[in-house]
């Protein structure tokens, strides 16, 4: 499996031998082969729960392997915590930053080996003569005297870099590293990682996102259930043939759809204000439309009051001014209960905070909405055997796997959760869908269930709306684009946009532009 | 060790058995549920007796004995199998066992009005919790109970027995209802915590029953003026002595079957109605359920209403059941709202744990008691223990967590040191 070996002298600077890591009842890796060469990125690619992870908490000194073994420069070595993992040159950015807030960059990155006056006190000018020097040999644009807490999550993610670097580390391993960030900081990213890869670092980058994989890496390892499928070179490689060994079936990469039939606008939002947790208008004046048979997509980096809009427009925040109606019922300052029985179906931006009571069983999560009705309850006495046989009935045809009715909505993984809530609100036949984030976190059989029955129920005639951050997500699903940004809609683009221009209105570029004409 | 079968699409593990870990993993939070109170019991039963020791040089397997004996539950052995002496220990201070059987049914009654008492504040603990709200008013609500239950008991005369009884304890739920009520109403509006509130309320509750029995005080007794206590319950309004006592003064009162329906009240109104499907939503994931078109606040409110009508009644059934009067004396000294916590807190807030726990606490209370303590154990002894015990029942319940992560951790240290160490070359 693993002679996907380089043709030239030196050996790869890492390699692992048939790793097996079993926990309780699950086969986490199995036997896997891997090895990185100098200056190489390598991407390890798999859908959520293939064992990409384990394998690399493992060569990061967090679980211990049951066989296998690990070289590193040729010679084995037994790595039994991070502290060990980080000496022999391996360094890790996690998913979730591990940093500091309130201290400073330099702080941050010099943390654990400081520098020292004394023998005892933090030499400040030191560390942050040190900051700079690896930030200039990297060319990195960071200010180390900055709070962690006031800079952008892009920015935090490179003090994680060059905190693995400050500590000497040759083998980078990035978690996820774009789950996070913007297309364009996605960018800036890569083009870090192709300077680092020029200074001789060897990178391991973990995705499942394929076109990323494809635009960074030099060579592919895809992990199925655990398994090594295959390591393939980007050359030849595209995404239907990654998608294929990820899945281990065809996957249909793109929505298929034919064009919108619009009819008759259902959601309407006139002139909408909304003020935000802390105060601040976060919406301001947003009024769009969406039609029976088309999906609208709303379209913007985090933040810019995609949260509050949704909130506004399913009757979880009050807006201060401005209108919502479906049909042509004001909804504007009714709550949410009001919002389902008219007609609207939500699927919440946070599954586990909104879209799910985790400690329900999925019975009781699907009637999260119609327990109060008939035929689940009669005069406030609820009939468990009904709510049962509905969402038994459901269960069956949403493809839900893993759980009965009576299972807890937490035992499920992130698509088949997904999947309940997709039932849920699809099931009460909604006039409007509004769908944020539908697909966050899912991995790519799961996005192509909920991308695919997004478009039926356009094709049966619902208004849906969809808000994401992800802008194939948009692309792929939307008859129109909307951008928010800032709180206001900005563009409105037809499905053919190009993702340079959506990329450029997300920014604020478009408007920009205007105010200097 | 299972593999995971490869190559083919879909993940099969469906079947009710289980198979899958996440099944295991249920499995498991189910029997944890049942096990670890009882480790957490038997550990504060341990830890007690080692202090004891400790602190006495006394046995502690004679001490938890002798509040064993003490709470009547040797009674419930068959007198066929055992002379009740030998259980108790007693035999040379028992003439006959006819009379040592006497005394421990006596006790037994003592231990079932005491776990009446606290089913009840029990569950009014319990509701709320599910809920997602921490009542710590239950003893507040239980004075207002058992202030309302004496007012109408005591003071209304010539009412029909039945309509009496009934007024009485309808009242005393509504009291203890709108007591708490004001904790929810305050938490659903202005977002005020209930667990300051209902302390709060707890002091007022306090010093309101305080005043209304104190000397010249408008529920104290026409006939001893000179005490601070109020008059008696009317005839008509006690509650019915089903099991009396062999000397025929106490016995246990009807109020134990009006616990036992609370409990399957408890159960119905959580499982079975769609207010009880809203408050556990609510209990488990607020916004989850303001989602779902649940109103939060209604139900934070009706909760803590509910809650206390639990409360309210307890201190009903104490006045009507058995205590027939009560003055500033009971109100300082009682503590049987906050024991409720330990109880709701041990018996997991379900309906079947909080019938053990209260039977627990009820025969440690009861055992410890000094008149029913059997020599030669001092009864400060005793006492103290289930002082201890208590305190270590709240301790552990609220470590629960800890005890559940040292569990689990325990197996998970094992997996390391199963594996075999790569070489070093």
């Amino acid at each position: 499996m693993a002679d996907a070996q380089v043709d030239g002298a030196s050996p790869p600077v890492l390699e692992l031998r048939g790793i097996t890591k079993r926990f309780p009842g699950v086969l986490a890796n199995d036997k896997v082969d891997f090895d990185l060469n100098r200056g190489e990125v390598h991407a390890l690619l798999g859908e959520n729960g293939a064992g990409k992870s384990t394998l690399m908490n493992i060569l990061y000194g967090l679980y211990h392997p049951d066989e296998g073994e690990i070289l590193i420069n040729a010679k084995r070595v037994t790595i039994d915590s991070p502290g060990a993992a980080i000496d022999l040159g391996i360094g890790m950015v996690h998913q979730h930053f591990m940093l500091i807030p309130v201290m400073t960059v330099a702080e941050n990155i010099v943390l654990a080996s400081e520098p020292r006056k004394g023998g005892v006190f933090l030499d400040v000018n030191a560390a942050v003569q040190k900051v700079r020097d690896l930030a200039a040999t990297f060319n990195f644009a960071i200010d180390p005297d900055a709070k962690v807490e006031s800079i952008t999550v892009g920015q935090q993610q490179r003090v994680e870099i060059l905190k693995a670097l400050y500590r000497g580390a040759e083998i980078l391993i990035l978690d996820e590293p774009t789950a996070v960030l913007t297309p364009q900081e996605a960018d800036e990213l890569f083009g870090i990682l192709q300077t680092l890869q020029r200074e001789g670092m060897s990178i391991i980058f973990i995705s499942h996102k394929l076109r990323e994989v494809l635009k960074i890496a030099e060579r592919i390892t895809v992990l199925r259930r655990g398994k090594m499928i295959d390591t393939v070179p980007r050359e030849g490689a595209t995404q239907d043939t990654l998608a294929r060994l990820m899945v281990g079936r065809e996957v249909l990469l793109r929505v298929d759809k034919t064009a919108a039939q619009p009819t008759e606008p259902i959601l309407t939002v006139e002139e909408l204000r909304v003020v935000d947790d802390r105060g601040l208008e976060a919406v301001r004046g947003v009024s769009l439309e969406v039609r029976a048979g088309e999906i609208v997509g709303i379209a913007g980096v985090d933040g810019n009051g995609q949260t509050e809009l949704i909130d506004a427009l399913t009757g979880l925040r009050t807006p201060d001014a401005g209108r919502v109606l479906v049909g042509d019922r004001d909804l504007t300052t009714a709550n949410a209960h009001h919002h389902l029985d008219s007609g609207m179906g939500h699927i919440p931006e946070d599954r586990h905070r909104r879209g799910l009571v985790l400690d329900f069983s999925l019975a009781e999560n699907l009637a999260l909405h119609d327990y109060d009705k008939e035929p689940f309850s009669h005069f406030g006495w609820l009939h468990p055997g009904r709510i049962v046989a509905s969402a038994r009935k459901l269960l069956g045809e949403f493809d839900v796997r893993g759980g009965r009715p009576q299972t807890k909505a937490s035992a499920l993984s992130g698509g088949n959760q997904q999947k309940v809530v997709v039932a849920r609100e699809v099931s009460r036949d909604p006039r409007v869908l509004i769908a944020a984030q539908p697909t966050r976190g899912l991995d790519v059989g799961a996005i192509e269930f909920v991308h695919r029955r997004l478009v039926e129920e356009r094709d049966e005639g619902r208004a849906v709306l969809l808000i994401s951050l992800e802008i194939d997500e948009i692309l792929s699903l939307s008859d129109r684009i909307l951008v928010l940004y800032e709180g206001r809609i900005v563009e409105e683009y037809g499905p053919d946009v190009s993702e340079q221009q959506l990329g450029i209105a997300m920014t604020g570029g478009t408007r920009e532009r205007e105010a200097v004409a | 060790m299972s593999t995971t079968p490869e190559t083919q699409p879909p993940p099969p593990p469906e079947s009710g058995e289980p198979t899958t870990w996440t099944g295991k993993l249920a499995l498991y939070q189910r029997a944890g549920g049942v096990i670890t109170p009882m480790l957490t019991t038997l550990l504060a039963l341990v830890i007690a007796g080692i202090v004891v020791r400790l602190t006495t040089g006394e046995s502690p397997i004679d001490t938890g004995r002798a509040i064993f004996d003490g709470s009547g539950l040797p009674w419930l052995i068959p007198d066929s199998l055992i002379d009740i002496r030998d259980v108790a220990g007693t035999r040379e201070f028992w003439d006959t066992e006819e009379l040592a059987r006497n005394n421990a049914e006596v006790n037994l009654q003592q231990t079932l009005i005491y776990t009446t008492t606290l089913i009840l504040t029990g569950l009014a603990v319990a509701f709320a919790f599910r809920c997602g709200l921490f009542n710590i008013g239950g003893q507040g609500q239980f004075f207002l109970g058992a202030i309302a239950a004496v007012a109408i008991g005591a003071e209304l005369t010539s009412l029909p027995r039945g309509a009496h009884v009934t007024l009485a304890l309808l009242c005393a739920a509504l009291a203890g209802a709108v007591w708490a009520g004001i904790a929810g109403i305050l938490r659903a509006t202005v977002g005020a915590h209930e667990v300051i509130t209902t302390i709060m309320l707890n002091w007022i509750a306090y010093w309101v029953g305080s005043y209304l029995f104190s000397l010249g005080g408008p529920l104290q007794s026409d006939r001893s003026r000179d005490v601070p206590i109020s008059n008696d319950v009317q005839e008509s309004a006690k509650l019915h002595v089903w099991w009396p006592d062999p000397d025929n003064i106490q016995g246990l009162h009807i109020g134990f079957f009006i616990a036992i329906a609370a409990l399957v009240v408890f159960w119905i109104i959580l499982n079975r109605t769609t207010l009880g499907y809203e408050v556990r939503a609510v209990g488990f994931n607020p916004e989850a359920a303001r989602y779902g078109g649940i109103s939060v606040s209604r139900n934070y409110f009706l909760a803590m209403a509910i809650s206390g009508t639990f409360a309210g009644l307890a201190g009903a059934v104490d006045i009507l059941g058995w205590q027939y009067r009560y003055g500033q004396i009971d109100i300082q000294q009682s503590d049987i709202g906050f024991i409720g916590i330990a109880v709701a807190l041990l018996g997991r807030n379900t309906s079947v744990g909080i019938f053990f726990s209260a039977l627990l606490f009820g025969a440690l209370l009861t055992g410890s008691n000094t008149r029913n303590l059997a020599l030669p154990i001092e009864p400060e002894l005793a006492g103290n223990m289930t002082l201890i015990i208590q305190g270590l029942v709240v301790l552990f319940v609220a470590a629960d967590l800890l005890v559940l992560y040292v569990w689990r951790a325990r197996k998970k240290l094992r997996i390391p040191q199963r594996r075999a160490r790569p070489v070093e070359s």
